[in-house]
């Protein structure tokens, strides 16, 4: 108990109180100003929709590639279950590069998407796709422990009672994954909101569009401007942690049944 | 509901786990298939519910083909080793599961699952436990809710696989006495797993035991431990002494014992005789008592014969100040079969 708390105090509080206190060097007007003019405003609508839905978008795909990792053999298994770790291991700045290099109006997925009337890079659709790839091994990698443990028996159970497959995975497997699914959306939305290197490629940056808090962070402190960038921190600190506790909350209630 | 087993085939990979199964089942009854691990006792039990789907051979209820159809398709309630409770609903969600997902008219209203749940809980004896977990019951109490959970679909066959398997010893005992209960309360055919023959004989009408993916013997379970048919069910069925001897002229004989084996070619043979058919008697052959010790009504002796064959006695308490030093025994009943 005393590690922890020392651990904790020196390696996440401490750091972030610094941060509050930089933030309270100013007025209460100026800390208004910085903190909730229309620019920061929209780069946090970004920062944390984007994140929002790239978690979503994992939400689904993620359990989806858990559940071939664990329930198929198929050729080339372990190639693919190391790709999913890949965005973990990968610089971030990489993964930007590539993903702009390849949604790119002229890019190799680019291409066909223009056509299509749909622009994925330089917008906020590209910050999401970002993000989509950031978080993808969080969702995976919490479901699929838990879905390796679930007997099949259960599934049998069901079926034994006259479930048809589609009430069988409805009411018996994805219920019961619904912790697990908890942990890696917070994981993967976390991940999200905090992400900065591979999201400003792909972004286009433009301020009020397509502008990022963490960037707008990085700007701040380019001009010197420390106190303003502390306060956009502490903001984005405030509502992280406010929805982490909201998604524990959750969490703790879909755990209900342990 | 009758159910007729014909020459039922399976094999995992090249490994054949039953062989050429034949059984019927009547009406109403209750049997054991039992049978050490790997005899394909839950590999029979798993075909008969459609869990599992045979190479070759038929699955017949009430004489009607239901080899390939699907386990909700045949009605079967079946009762997992593990339970296989759904850990995130109730104890009454549970139960009401085979009800909930029915369609359409087929599915009763609230009301009616309401009604049903509250009369299950009430035949397996957990009245007041329906809002709770899984996880907030004991081992016992999570198989009865397994078990009521496969009567609520009012299933034509009941199937249960280990069904105390993972219990300790006492709930075990109580829990027999249940599963009699409750089958004698609904009358539903009835067919369980067990690798424990105590259990088997105990609780079934009939047994069928299993070797090797192959029928031994069915029978009552009188009649498999008084008559087994062959060595196997003689050596798994109830305690048995093993002797390796030879049969000549109508007889057998393993060093001092001798005993009558009219009917069996000369050559190699194997007795066995139960505890508790050796008794003392002078005109029988000598044993060296090495050690006779009370346990409740039984005295049970470990002896030695003079060629130093080991043995067991299973005799009354009050014969127990009988056996010792060296006494004279002799086999009132053994069952000889050709090695």
């Amino acid at each position: 108990m005393g590690v922890t708390l020392t651990i904790l105090s020196l390696i996440v509080l401490i750091p972030l109180t610094a941060v509050a206190l930089k933030a309270a060097h100013q007025s209460p007007e100026a800390f208004w100003a910085a903190a909730f003019n229309d620019r920061s405003l929209a780069a946090y609508r970004l920062t944390f929709g984007a994140a929002f839905v790239a978690a979503a978008v994992n939400g689904v795909f993620g359990v989806l590639t858990a559940w071939a990792l664990v329930r198929y053999e198929f050729p080339g298994k372990t190639i693919v279950n190391a790709l999913v770790d890949l965005p973990f291991a990968l610089p971030t700045a990489v993964a930007g590069i590539a993903l702009a290099t390849l949604y790119a109006p002229k890019g190799w997925v680019g291409q066909f998407l223009t056509p299509l009337g749909i622009k994925a890079a330089y917008n906020p659709i590209g910050v999401v796709i970002a993000l989509t790839f950031i978080g993808l091994p969080f969702v995976v990698r919490t479901i699929e422990p838990v879905l390796r443990d679930a007997a099949e028996d259960v599934e049998e159970a069901a079926a034994s009672l006259g479930a048809d497959r589609l009430q069988t995975i409805a009411r018996v497997v994805l219920p019961a994954l619904a912790p697990a699914w908890l942990t890696g959306f917070a994981m993967a939305f976390a991940r999200g909101v905090g992400e900065y290197g591979s999201v400003i490629f792909i972004a286009g940056n433009m301020p009020y569009k397509s502008e990022i808090a963490p960037l707008l962070i990085i700007i701040q402190l380019e001009q010197f401007e420390y106190e303003r960038a502390a306060t956009i921190a502490v903001v984005m600190l405030a509502v992280s942690f406010t929805m982490l506790l909201v998604i524990n909350a959750i969490q703790a209630w879909s755990r209900r049944f342990d | 509901m009758t159910i007729s087993i014909r020459s039922i085939e399976k094999k995992f990979g090249r490994y054949p786990a039953l062989n050429k199964v034949d059984l019927e089942i009547a009406d109403g009854e209750l049997l054991a298939l039992l049978g050490p691990s790997g005899s394909g006792k839950t590999t029979l039990l798993r075909t008969i519910a459609g869990l599992e789907f045979p190479d070759a051979g038929q699955v017949l209820f009430d004489g009607e083909d239901v080899t390939f159809a699907s386990a909700a398709a045949r009605r079967v309630g079946f009762v997992f080793q593990q339970y296989a409770l759904f850990k995130h609903m109730t104890v009454a969600k549970n139960i009401a599961f085979g009800l909930d997902v029915r369609k359409g008219k087929d599915k009763p209203d609230k009301a009616e699952i309401a009604r049903r749940v509250e009369a299950l809980l009430k035949l397996v004896e957990l009245e007041g436990l329906g809002k709770r977990y899984p996880s907030q019951l004991s081992g016992g109490q999570r198989q009865r809710v397994a078990l009521s959970r496969a009567l609520a679909v009012q299933p034509s066959v009941l199937l249960l696989d280990e069904p105390f398997g993972a219990l300790d010893a006492t709930v075990r005992k109580s829990l027999r006495k249940e599963l009699r209960r409750v089958h004698d309360a609904t009358g539903v055919t009835t067919i369980f797993v067990t690798h424990d023959q105590e259990e088997a004989l105990e609780l079934a009408d009939r047994v069928a035991i299993l070797n090797k993916g192959q029928i031994e013997q069915v029978g009552t379970p009188d009649q498999v431990h008084e008559e087994p048919e062959t060595a196997f069910v003689c050596g798994f069925v109830g305690e048995a002494n093993c002797f390796d001897g030879r049969v000549g002229d109508g007889r057998f004989s393993a060093g001092a014992l001798q005993l009558p084996a009219s009917g069996l070619r000369d050559g190699s043979a194997t007795a066995y005789v139960r505890p508790h058919d050796f008794v003392l008697d002078d005109a029988g052959f000598e044993v060296r008592v090495d050690r006779a010790h009370v346990q409740g009504a039984l005295t049970t002796v470990n002896a030695t014969t003079l060629d130093g064959r080991p043995l067991e006695i299973s005799a009354s308490r009050a014969e127990a100040a009988r056996f010792a030093g060296t006494v004279r025994i002799s086999a009132r009943k053994a069952h000889v079969y050709a090695a």
